[in-house]
């Protein structure tokens, strides 16, 4: 069963971005930018399911600017056999990937796809969910536990208020979250090895995938920002200000 | 204009979140329909035909709806949507689960997490950890929308809608839910809690939050959240994880304690009214959205806390 792992470009999660000073657009200029955390658990899941012998091929597959290649070596790099790049300067929204991914899952016919719940930039936390209604195939979002099971997912998921146990057919698509492994460093050998990893690419128009954005965005904005209050010196002063001052204490 | 709101419900009760989505609704215009799918939720239709704004229930009753499971739950919704020029579901678990399935199956964009409406087709939402927000227009014909519950205050009773039974949609018998495990402590839900207690790696142990941070949440009649790292631990439950990636609050009050306030831990609870925060190490960023701040060991501040609370 072949995996196809969708892995984003995104800003750095360590990274406090800031908006462009007319308000257009946040200032992407310059910055650190790194493999979408869940999709480094997405791609561990798959590369742990390979070597429980329960996938085969493990495929990665970007979209985006051509400076994804180098999302892409990282991912080949930790362990994935191959990866495809589906190029495009347009700025991509969360259907108009999934209609892509839509369209790579048509040629490369993946048993199992497994993506992020979330991009830590957009926070849409909707394309696998997209990809799995264009595909008619079912789904388990925010996963934290993993099995095949005689051919089927059997998926704890994350939800409000607790946990619940799905279970699926497959193929699926299945998005995971934080807690569902921890990925694994990629050592510099397997960094050089991965140069030699076959790379390809395509662009949405030689999927036949019209990528315009739907979504306009008007301008954004930084929200008010906090300022910090003051330090009381213990705990008799907090609560005399919790109840005098703020009101929010009885 | 017409639109439909997916309720939220636990089989039992209408899910206050629905009734902060009616209130968005309602900022947007238009006749407003409620659809409660579920399995034996008769009561919950009624109780939506009674929320202020809601001019009709639309009720589809099924075993394989019970679980809310998101195939069958999208398909349910598709079946309705020709009627409608606007879907709405709370950014809960089940909204987030289902919603894209619907938005991708109508082939539009889905604006996910709203916090703000200004017009039939503009609406804010954060991005980047909340660190950033976008104002955005949908050019698509059908506006399918998420709505962060804090963000809109919860619609009142008045309403006496008409509840109509409608057919439900055919099991697609994709997945199944073999069981579900929730929180049953009683105490308040954190989505919705006046009062939050959250702690942090600081706390040191699952034993240090039982035994200290339990008794002031029971004390305030709070609800009780945690960081990332804090789970991870194994102090906490994931379910009560605060923050980007996890529930998404506004309190009255927010007490922060031993927890250093990484953004994404910010993300999740800068919009509570007062911030309270306890941490041995003045520098310590969580400081700086912090209304009050004490600096001390929470091992001896957390016990005088709840001497002093009586
Ligand atoms: C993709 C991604 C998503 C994430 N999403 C989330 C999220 O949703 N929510 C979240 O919380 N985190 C999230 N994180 C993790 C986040 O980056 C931080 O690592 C985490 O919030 C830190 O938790 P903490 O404050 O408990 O731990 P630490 O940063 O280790 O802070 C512990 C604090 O406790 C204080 N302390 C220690 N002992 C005491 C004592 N005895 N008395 C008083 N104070 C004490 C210390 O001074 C310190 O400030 C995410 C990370 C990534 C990469
Ligand atoms: N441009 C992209 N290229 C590859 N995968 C993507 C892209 N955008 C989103 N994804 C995948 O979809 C998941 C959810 O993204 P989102 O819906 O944007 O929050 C991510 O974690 C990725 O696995």
């Amino acid at each position: 069963m072949k995996v196809l792992v969708p892995v984003k470009r995104v800003v750095d999660y360590n990274i406090r971005v800031r908006v462009k000073a007319d308000g257009s657009a946040v200032d992407l200029a310059d910055l650190r930018m790194s493999l979408n955390p869940f999709d480094e658990i997405a791609l561990e899941a798959a590369l742990r399911l390979k070597e429980g012998g329960l996938a085969g091929e493990v495929l990665a597959v970007s979209c985006g600017p051509a400076a994804c290649q180098e999302t892409l070596r990282t991912a080949l790099a930790m362990g994935a056999d191959r990866a495809l790049l589906v190029e495009t300067d347009v700025e991509l929204q969360p259907l108009a990937v999934a209609r892509v991914l839509h369209a790579v899952c048509a040629r490369e016919a993946p048993g199992l796809v497994l993506c992020g719940k979330q991009a830590i930039d957009d926070d849409a936390g909707q394309t696998g969910q997209m990809l799995a209604a264009l595909l008619g195939w079912p789904q388990a979002t925010c996963v934290s536990e993993l099995q095949l099971v005689e051919g089927r997912i059997r998926a704890t998921r994350e939800i409000d208020g607790g946990q619940e146990i799905l279970e699926t057919r497959l193929p699926a698509v299945v998005t995971a979250d934080l807690r569902l492994n921890e990925p694994r460093y990629t050592s510099l050998p397997n960094i050089i090895k991965a140069r030699k990893k076959p790379l390809d690419s395509t662009c949405p128009a030689a999927l036949g995938v019209a990528v315009a954005p739907r979504l306009q965005i008007l301008g954004v904005s930084e929200p008010a920002r906090r300022r910090a209050g003051v330090k009381v010196q213990d705990v008799a002063e907090l609560l005399e200000k919790l109840r005098q001052e703020a009101g929010v204490l009885q | 204009m017409t639109l439909l709101v997916l309720a939220d419900h636990d089989g039992q009760r209408l899910d206050p979140a629905s009734r902060s989505v009616l209130s968005a609704a309602r900022q947007i215009g238009g006749d407003i329909h409620l659809l409660v799918a579920g399995s034996g939720v008769e009561a919950v239709a009624r109780e939506g035909a009674a929320c202020a704004g809601v001019s009709q229930v639309l009720w589809a009753d099924a075993p394989h709806l019970r679980d809310r499971e998101a195939a069958n739950l999208a398909a349910q919704v598709l079946a309705l949507a020709p009627a409608y020029t606007h879907i709405l579901a709370p950014a809960s678990s089940c909204g987030r689960d289902c919603m894209p399935r619907v938005a991708a199956q109508l082939d539009v964009e889905q604006i996910s997490g709203i916090v703000a409406v200004h017009g039939p087709d503009t609406f804010t939402r954060p991005i980047y950890a909340g660190n950033v927000l976008a104002t955005v227009q949908s050019r698509d014909p059908v506006k399918v929308i998420t709505v962060r519950c804090p963000a809109f205050p919860p619609v009142g009773e008045g309403g006496a809608a008409p509840v109509e039974a409608i057919p439900a949609v055919p099991d697609l018998g994709l997945s199944r839910v073999l069981e579900r495990r929730l929180d049953d402590s009683g105490r308040p839900d954190l989505g919705r809690a006046r009062v939050v207690v959250s702690g942090g790696r600081g706390l040191g142990s699952r034993e240090n939050f039982q035994a200290l941070l339990q008794p002031l949440a029971q004390r305030l009649g709070a609800a009780l959240g945690a960081t990332r790292a804090a789970v991870d631990a194994g102090y906490a439950p994931n379910d009560w994880q605060v923050g980007q990636t996890g529930r998404i609050v506004a309190p009255e009050l927010y007490l922060a304690i031993g927890l250093s306030g990484a953004i994404q831990h910010l993300a999740g609870m800068s919009d509570a009214r007062v911030i309270v925060a306890i941490n041995k190490d003045p520098e310590a960023p969580i400081f700086q959205v912090a209304d009050y701040g004490l600096v001390a060991d929470l091992n001896q501040a957390l016990p005088e806390l709840l001497a002093a609370l009586g």
